[in-house]
């Protein structure tokens, strides 16, 4: 917050997130639920709208949906149903959504995040699943309209409201993100903003520091990434203290962010009083979760990621970096775990997974559930390593030829000859044909050019293949040279 | 509680009805009288009654996670009155 | 005689019994079609080519031996607002103008499953707004009995259609009587299943939490045999009901002695005609000479049904209508200046003034600061009515009424008020709330001639012990075997 009248309010932000369901067929019909195929080929006489065409719901969607309400720490609502939210838009075919209105599956949960270094709780008011609306292509010029794509159209959305309780951009994004990473851990969503696969919506309010009556609330729109998030809400902050700061009165109403002019606006679309005139579907039945589903998914519930990522911390001794990085991902946090169990040293194992590992998984373009690197292959290279068997050098390649053709590690260094040397003979050997070969080096060091040694040992590492052991290589120079 | 003719013009609009004056003005009266009829259901006493919106006691009725071949995009194009380039055209709409 | 006097069952019974082709049939129905239609306008298209092509198909099947199902070669007509593919489905509105179905209605699907031909779309009230027939944009249908008068509706041409012996049954819809009280007034039976027991995917909906698809017939023989075949679980239907309807035309002849009648007084109070109580009640007397325990019931929340259900379907319907807009298929108003504008008109210029009328009411009752005091509070008093049901099916299998307070009346006798109109559903709507089987049969003629119907109700899921009762009725009397005189030569063309 750059204005410094800003400083004088609390801003009050609560979300409305929205998250694709990875289902494979839509949530009332049988239409794939993927993204990107040509526009109006994934659509049936159901999520279209057709006459007389009926939903039936996703069983899939609905196990997802209360995963994700018990891995949020919701309560499950013993009977729920599905309401009618009636508006007229052209990407609704229906006019009307299929969503949840006074019953939804889930509420009263929460969240923790941390955002600058201070862990809060921000409670969850209600998650409740229902269907995707379709897409709107705007075309330019005076014969031109408003295309419009129904594939979207049904795809299962989860959405998920937080209490009015974040207090400022930086804490929003945190919740975004550990909501992100927490609906991954379950595998229920991607949330990936790019692809539209969790959006968010903000109401925004400020009110002066210290005090408990709320502001008048601004709806945010159109955020399409997780730094847009930011700015915007920065923004619109930043805005409505200043109006308020002259005396001017913030209007109830729907911004839109526009991220290249970096300002929110007001919609321009006719702000019409809504009355979604909500009623139970009377083609949907009611839900009521039978208790041992209920059980069996919170049975199958996993540790949250930051929970996670402080046992990592505390149990294996792992800087905070370390613990942050390995459990962004439940699939990363999973196979280092398998590591150390197979009896990889933990902070080898971290160093070998959060460097190597990753990066080659991204050239790769592949998931770690992928890799042809077993946890177990982990463990043996990094006792190799432990044990002087093989040099933090050859390491890396070690690595490399089991990430490409999934053979173990004493294999490697075995048929491509990488153990390390530790022969004192053979490295006496070689380190007198070095000095025989450079004694201007071997001069200049007795000299008392200590940079000398360095490049001498450069020379011993050549001839070796990198294998040499290198404290017995320094052991032996310094005798020679001494 | 009688229905005037702003709010008949109201509840038009939210249905997306365009009224001709006449039809305003019949509207207006035939929808009083028939509220005026229905407002008879406030002579029971419904205290603790349990609303019904469904008849059957059916509940948790799902299908299985499963693709189903959808329709051809042709024959959908066919039924739009506008149809572009793969798209279903409207005037534009302005956000 | 005329093939055409012959009941869906005699004809499928004569089919199999090489008495007569498919072809001779379905060719006898569509010339009585071609004769009587341009009277009656009971049909909104007639697919006569294809119809005869079925049924040639149908008797060179059997001819070779092939096993056909229950309606092998039998014709049938369908409702205007029940999908078949390829197909207009066209509700009687201008706003469908134009839409041709991409898929197949359930009940449709099984009816070819079991050998039918789909003869035609039969006409009814815009979108089975309506309890005459009189508010289709494709023209009114006119009461075989006197054609001066209503055939009731919304199933009004499916029910003019049987009567006129165009097709020996149809399938209507029924939301609040609207198979029943058309049935009474053209004199042929029609039976509302039980709520869930036939699919509704494939039906436009009206109101969702009442519609049901049933056959309409010549005998209550025919009405079992359909709800055999259109009856049953469908997992396409989230509200469809498990289990399936069996054996219900094997235990029609088993009687009803023993069984026990109610009668509720509030189904004879003021309102109804004196010559219908009359039939009525000489109905009820057969059924005890036959041997069924007369008793006394009471459904108290009879005077709230209309008011009830004049707001839970509206309410519905004003959700179900909001896709008609202009958008994805059928009609869209000429150059639209922008979106308001093709919405409003198109919705302006596509729907007739009823459809109108019960979308604003039913938004209204549903809007903001209405909602509670009429829609919350109708589906209160909805719960009260079902339990008048449940209590007096505790001391009766079956309950007798009218199925409509009167027996046909004038074409444009009740345009003019639609309150007036809505109150010819009162003796059916009932049923209809409560999600019970209802069904009418033939019980009588006014002294003008017109036919009157007797209204049995039964439990959920009790179809065979309705189909029983009005079958044994039926079975002692001969008031279905009634034909309406033929009717003079129309003016003007065919179909
Ligand atoms: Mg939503
Ligand atoms: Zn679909």
């Amino acid at each position: 917050m750059s204005d410094p009248s800003a400083a004088a309010y609390e801003a009050v932000i609560g979300l409305e997130v929205h998250v694709h369901l990875k289902t494979r067929s839509k949530v009332f019909c049988g239409c794939p639920a993927s993204f990107g195929a040509p526009p109006n080929t994934n659509v049936c006489p159901v999520c279209l709208g057709l006459p007389g065409s009926l939903p039936v719901l996703n069983e899939a969607a609905l196990r997802s949906a209360l995963l994700a309400g018990l891995m949020l720490g919701c309560r499950i609502a013993p009977f729920s149903k599905f309401d009618r939210k009636n508006y007229f838009y052209p990407d609704l075919p229906k006019n009307y959504q299929i969503s949840q209105y006074d019953l939804p599956l889930c509420a009263g949960g929460g969240l923790e995040i941390e955002a600058d270094g201070r862990r809060r709780r921000i409670g969850i008011t209600r998650v409740h699943l229902e269907e995707d609306a379709g897409r709107l292509v705007h075309t330019e010029g005076g014969a031109g309209g408003s295309g419009v794509d129904f594939n979207r159209t049904g795809v299962p959305l989860l959405e998920i409201v937080s209490e009015p309780e974040l207090r400022g951009p930086e804490e929003a994004v945190a919740y975004l993100k550990e909501l992100r990473r927490t609906l991954r851990y379950i595998g229920v969503s991607d949330c990936d903003m790019e692809k539209g696969s969790l959006r968010c919506d903000a109401n925004v309010s400020i009110r002066p520091r210290g005090a408990a009556a709320l502001g008048v609330k601004v709806e945010v729109k159109n955020m399409n990434s997780f730094r847009a998030v930011g700015k915007a809400l920065a923004h619109e902050i930043e805005r409505q203290a200043r109006a308020l700061a002259e005396g001017e009165r913030i209007a109830r109403e729907t911004r839109l962010w526009e991220a290249e002019a970096g300002v929110t606006r007001p919609m321009r679309g006719k702000e019409e009083a809504h009355d979604y005139r909500y009623f139970p579907d009377p083609d949907l039945v009611p839900v009521v979760p039978a208790a041992a589903l209920v059980e069996e998914l919170r049975a199958s519930l996993p540790e949250p990621p930051l929970r996670r990522r402080d046992r990592f911390a505390d149990r294996y001794g792992l800087p905070a970096y370390d613990a942050e990085v390995l459990t962004a991902e439940r699939e990363t946090a999973d196979y280092f775990e398998a590591c150390v169990a197979a009896g990889a040293e933990p902070k080898a194992a971290s160093n070998l997974i959060m460097g190597e590992m990753l990066r080659l998984l991204k050239e790769a373009g592949i998931p770690i559930r992928e890799a042809k690197v077993a946890p177990a292959g982990i463990a043996e290279l990094t006792r190799l390593v432990a044990a002087g068997e093989v040099s933090g050098t050859a390491a890396k390649e070690v690595f490399a030829e089991m990430f490409a053709a999934g053979r173990g590690a004493e294999e490697i260094v075995r048929a491509r000859g990488l153990a390390q040397l530790s022969d004192e003979g053979e490295l006496e050997r070689v380190v007198g044909e070095v000095l025989r070969a450079n004694p201007q080096s071997a001069a200049d060091y007795r000299a008392g050019k200590a940079k000398a040694l360095g490049f001498i040992v450069g020379r011993v590492m050549k001839a070796t293949k990198g294998r040499a052991n290198p404290g017995l290589v320094n052991k032996i120079l310094k005798k020679a040279l001494g | 509680m009688t229905i005037g003719r702003d709010e008949v013009e109201h509840v038009a609009r939210l249905a997306r009805l365009r009224l001709t004056d006449e039809e305003r003005e019949r509207f207006t009266a035939q929808l009083a009288a028939i509220l005026d009829y229905v407002r008879k259901l406030n002579e029971i006493d419904t205290a603790g009654v349990e609303p019904t919106a469904h008849v059957l006691p059916l509940r948790n009725v799902t299908r299985p996670d499963e693709v189903r071949p959808s329709l051809e995009r042709e024959g959908v194009l066919r039924l739009a009155p506008r149809a572009d380039d793969g798209f279903i055209m409207v005037p534009r709409v302005i956000e | 005689m005329d093939p055409t006097d012959l009941t869906l069952h005699e004809a499928a019974e004569a089919m199999r019994g090489g008495g007569i082709s498919s072809r001779e049939y379905t060719a006898a129905c569509l010339e009585r079609v071609r004769r009587v239609d341009p009277v009656f306008g009971a049909f909104v298209e007639v697919y006569g080519e294809e119809a005869l092509e079925a049924a040639v198909a149908a008797d060179r099947r059997r001819a070779a031996g092939e096993p056909g199902g229950a309606l092998a070669g039998v014709p049938v007509a369908v409702k205007d607002n029940i999908c078949a593919a390829g197909r207009r489905a066209g509700c009687a509105s201008k706003i469908l103008d134009g839409f041709v179905a991409p898929y197949d209605a359930t009940a449709v699907e099984r009816l070819r499953a079991a050998g039918a031909i789909i003869l035609g779309r039969t006409n009814m009230d815009e979108f089975a707004m309506g309890s005459s027939t009189e508010t289709s944009s494709r023209g009114v249908t006119r009461n075989p009995w006197d054609p001066e008068r209503v055939p009731g509706g919304s199933s009004g041409g499916s029910a003019a259609a049987v009567a006129a012996r165009e097709v020996p049954a149809a399938l209507g819809t029924d939301t609040g009587g609207s198979i029943r009280q058309p049935a009474a007034l053209c004199g042929v039976a029609g039976l509302k299943p039980t709520y869930g027991r036939v699919s509704r995917f494939g039906l436009v909906a009206f109101a969702s939490s009442l519609d049901q698809i049933g056959p309409i017939a010549r005998s209550v023989r025919d009405l079992a045999l359909l709800l055999e075949v259109i009856g049953g679980h469908d997992g396409r239907d989230s509200t469809s009901a498990e289990g399936s309807p069996r054996g219900l035309a094997g235990g029609l002849d088993r009687g009803i002695e023993g069984l026990r009648v109610g009668v509720p007084e509030e189904f004879f109070a003021a309102g109804v005609d004196g010559e219908v109580r009359a039939s009525v009640e000489a109905s009820v007397g057969r059924m005890r000479d036959l041997g069924a325990a007369v008793v006394g019931v009471r459904l108290p929340h009879t005077p709230y049904a209309v008011a009830t259900y004049y707001i839970v379907a509206t309410a519905e319907a004003s959700s179900n209508l909001a896709r008609y807009d202009g958008v994805q298929y059928g009609l869209r108003a000429a150059d639209p200046r922008d979106l308001p504008d093709l919405y409003e008109r198109t919705r302006a210029e596509g729907l007739g003034p009823e459809v109108k009328r019960r979308i604003m009411l039913g938004t209204y009752v549903l809007s903001a600061g209405y909602h509670d005091a009429y829609y919350l509070k109708a589906l209160k008093v909805r719960t009260l009515m079902r339990r008048d049901f449940e209590e007096a099916f505790g001391r009766c299998d079956v309950i007798a009424t009218p199925t409509a307070p009167t027996a046909a009346f004038a074409l444009g006798e009740k345009t003019a008020d639609p309150l007036t109109m809505y109150l010819s559903d009162i003796c059916t709507i009932s049923a209809s709330l409560a999600g019970i089987p209802a069904i009418s049969v033939p019980c009588g003629f006014t002294a003008a001639g017109l036919p009157v119907g007797l209204q049995l109700m039964a439990r959920p899921f009790e179809e065979g012990t309705l189909l029983r009762a009005a079958h044994a009725y039926e079975q002692a009397t001969d008031w279905h075997r009634r034909r309406p005189p033929d009717p003079a030569p129309a003016r003007g063309g065919g179909v």
